[in-house]
């Protein structure tokens, strides 16, 4: 068999990463700490950003960058400080008006209400509306359908060649996901794609649509979805979103730009998180051939390894609250309207809460001991769904092949808030 | 020590022995009582720790807090006597409880 992980050209790469990874640390630990910024995203395009974090936790764990991109920042690194963060929705708002939910502020121009970026009580009553659709007997019935056609899917994959893993099966399968979700006509399902990468991309870099580029294109999926709605208003309740959502008494009268809010969260919410955990655990797997091999020796570790895979991913690297009266946090001032970053990424390897954690272990006693879905009332409501979708993709590899090669190190996306994979090629040895 | 006894929706009872002090989540993970999951290790930030406290014994577990009052709105098939087990901890009074689980906490 041939194992390209081993091969010499990835050997140079891999010297290329220890390398840079090397040079990073140097930096990260002799720089000022009141210098570090770590919501630049090209750390994120090479790995590098983990010993920044490394340094924080350790001599900065409340740490304030004064200057940066996205103008002054509090950064929460420690597992313990983001559950006390994450879990005080009194006084750190996910309030869009004051700024959001991300380190990047939203766009004042062009706010879409979102329950994400709510506060109660206003949040309650629209995450209520929208729950059900994951409740389990709707998940059991959504199972079956989303496995049939990742099925399909891994049917028709090339052996022996090499595709990028991205496109081909992280970025269908999540599309065919939410197609499912929200009953989306199945031959255009590649516009959901399309708008969640729209609704996520930074207005400020070349090569990506103007904010007033990015309105006009948004404002179109509110129109498609709109004729939607039309439709299933006047059907019988079913059970996709979008019929919800027309008959829920909490959400039938929304007004258009919260209805495209809603659609945009659930769209995001699921779209680069779930592909990316997708490509993240075969790129994990090929790192920790001994994992893999325990995951052959016994298939029903998916169990387990679906969670670890999250952890691991950390999908979405942080999330923002805007403190709304000055407060004490680790012994720092925080005051009123600072801007709060939950680096979720950062938690998720602290050492002080979960035991060996930059190791990626696929049998974990308590795996679902991470952030990576946050806590309280924001706590992520499709993480079951999630889960179930890397069950349902891991238990159809499996049963496929023994093993799918990564040939070379995947391009990351260049952002400290979508943490994930733009390719990764890999072959499926025949 | 005190005795709790859990009760899975399918009617299955688990009879754990626990030390004082120790919350009723906690009591159904270190005894692996299936039924509990306990996300959040005991933060009151997950609500997959939603149990249902038998009526006589409910005056002795004391109110919801408001944090926990918030997160049980987002719980499945929440009643009156819903709590969440990571908030009520074990003692002598409470030796004998009974919780009901509800068929998934999700
Ligand atoms: C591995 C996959 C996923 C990860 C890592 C993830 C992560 C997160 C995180 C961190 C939050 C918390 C936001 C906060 O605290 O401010 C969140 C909220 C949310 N997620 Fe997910 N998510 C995933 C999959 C999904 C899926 C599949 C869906 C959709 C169906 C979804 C829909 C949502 C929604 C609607 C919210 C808002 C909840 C609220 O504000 O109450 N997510 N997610
Ligand atoms: S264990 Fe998370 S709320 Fe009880």
């Amino acid at each position: 068999m041939y194992f390209s992980w081993g091969d010499p050209k990835m050997a140079t790469a891999f010297k290329q990463s220890d390398d840079l990874m090397a040079a990073a640390r140097e930096e990260a630990f002799s720089m000022p700490l009141d210098k570090i910024d770590v919501s630049d995203g090209a750390r994120f395009v090479n790995n590098t950003f983990w010993p920044f974090f490394e340094r924080l936790r350790r001599d900065a764990p409340i740490h304030y960058c004064a200057e940066s991109k996205f103008g002054p920042y509090w950064s929460v690194t420690r597992y313990k400080d983001i559950m006390a963060v994450d879990t005080n929705h009194a006084i750190f708002s996910s309030d869009a008006h004051l700024g959001g939910i991300t380190v990047a502020d939203m766009d004042d121009d062009f706010i879409l209400p979102m329950f994400i970026a709510m506060d109660p009580p206003k949040h309650d009553v629209q995450r209520k509306a929208v729950s059900p659709i994951v409740a389990p007997a709707n998940l059991a019935v959504l199972e079956v359908l989303i496995r049939e056609r990742a099925q399909k899917i891994f049917d028709n994959l090339p052996i022996n060649e090499p595709f990028d893993w991205v496109d081909r099966v992280s970025i269908e399968l999540t599309t065919q996901m939410l197609a499912t979700l929200f009953d989306f006509p199945w031959e255009e399902r590649r516009k959901l794609t399309y708008w969640s990468d729209i609704a996520t991309s930074d207005p400020d870099l070349p090569g990506n649509p103007n904010r007033q580029e990015r309105q006009v294109i948004l404002l179109e999926c509110l129109q498609y979805f709109t004729n939607l709605w039309n439709e299933r208003v006047n059907a019988p309740p079913a059970g996709d979103l979008i019929s919800m959502m027309a008959h829920d008494p909490a959400t039938r009268d929304m007004a258009p730009m919260e209805y495209l809010g809603n659609l945009i969260l659930l769209i995001v919410g699921g779209n680069d998180t779930t592909r990316n955990s997708i490509s993240g655990g075969l790129l994990f797997l090929n790192e920790n051939p001994d994992q893999y091999e325990k995951l052959r020796q016994n298939h029903k570790l998916v169990e387990t390894m679906v969670p670890e895979i999250i952890r691991y991913q950390t999908p979405l690297a942080h999330m923002r609250r805007t403190a709304l009266q000055d407060t004490i946090l680790g012994g720092q001032h925080i005051r009123k309207g600072d801007k709060v970053v939950m680096w979720y990424v950062s938690g998720n390897r602290d050492e002080s809460e979960i035991e060996n954690p930059n190791a990626f272990i696929i049998d974990r006693a308590r795996p679902r001991q991470h952030l990576s879905f946050g806590f309280g009332i924001h706590r992520c409501v499709g993480n079951r769904l999630a889960e179930m979708q890397l069950k349902i993709v891991w238990e159809e590899i499996l049963k496929r092949w023994p093993m799918i090669e990564v040939l070379e190190p995947p391009v990351r996306v260049s952002s400290s808030f979508v943490k994930g994979y733009e390719k990764m090629m890999v072959r499926i040895p025949g | 020590m005190s005795h709790v006894t859990f009760i899975e929706a399918n009617g299955t009872e688990h009879g754990v022995d626990v030390d004082n002090g120790v919350s009723v989540m906690e009591a159904a993970i270190q005894n692996s009582v299936p039924g509990i999951d306990g996300d959040c290790g005991g933060n009151c930030a997950c609500a997959t720790c939603h149990v249902y406290i038998d009526p006589k014994w409910a005056p002795l577990t004391g109110e919801r807090t408001q944090m926990e009052h918030d997160m049980l709105e987002f719980a499945e098939g929440v009643e009156p006597n819903s709590r969440l087990a990571c908030q009520i901890h074990m003692t002598a009074e409470l030796d004998g409880l009974v919780v009901r689980m509800p068929e998934s906490q999700h």
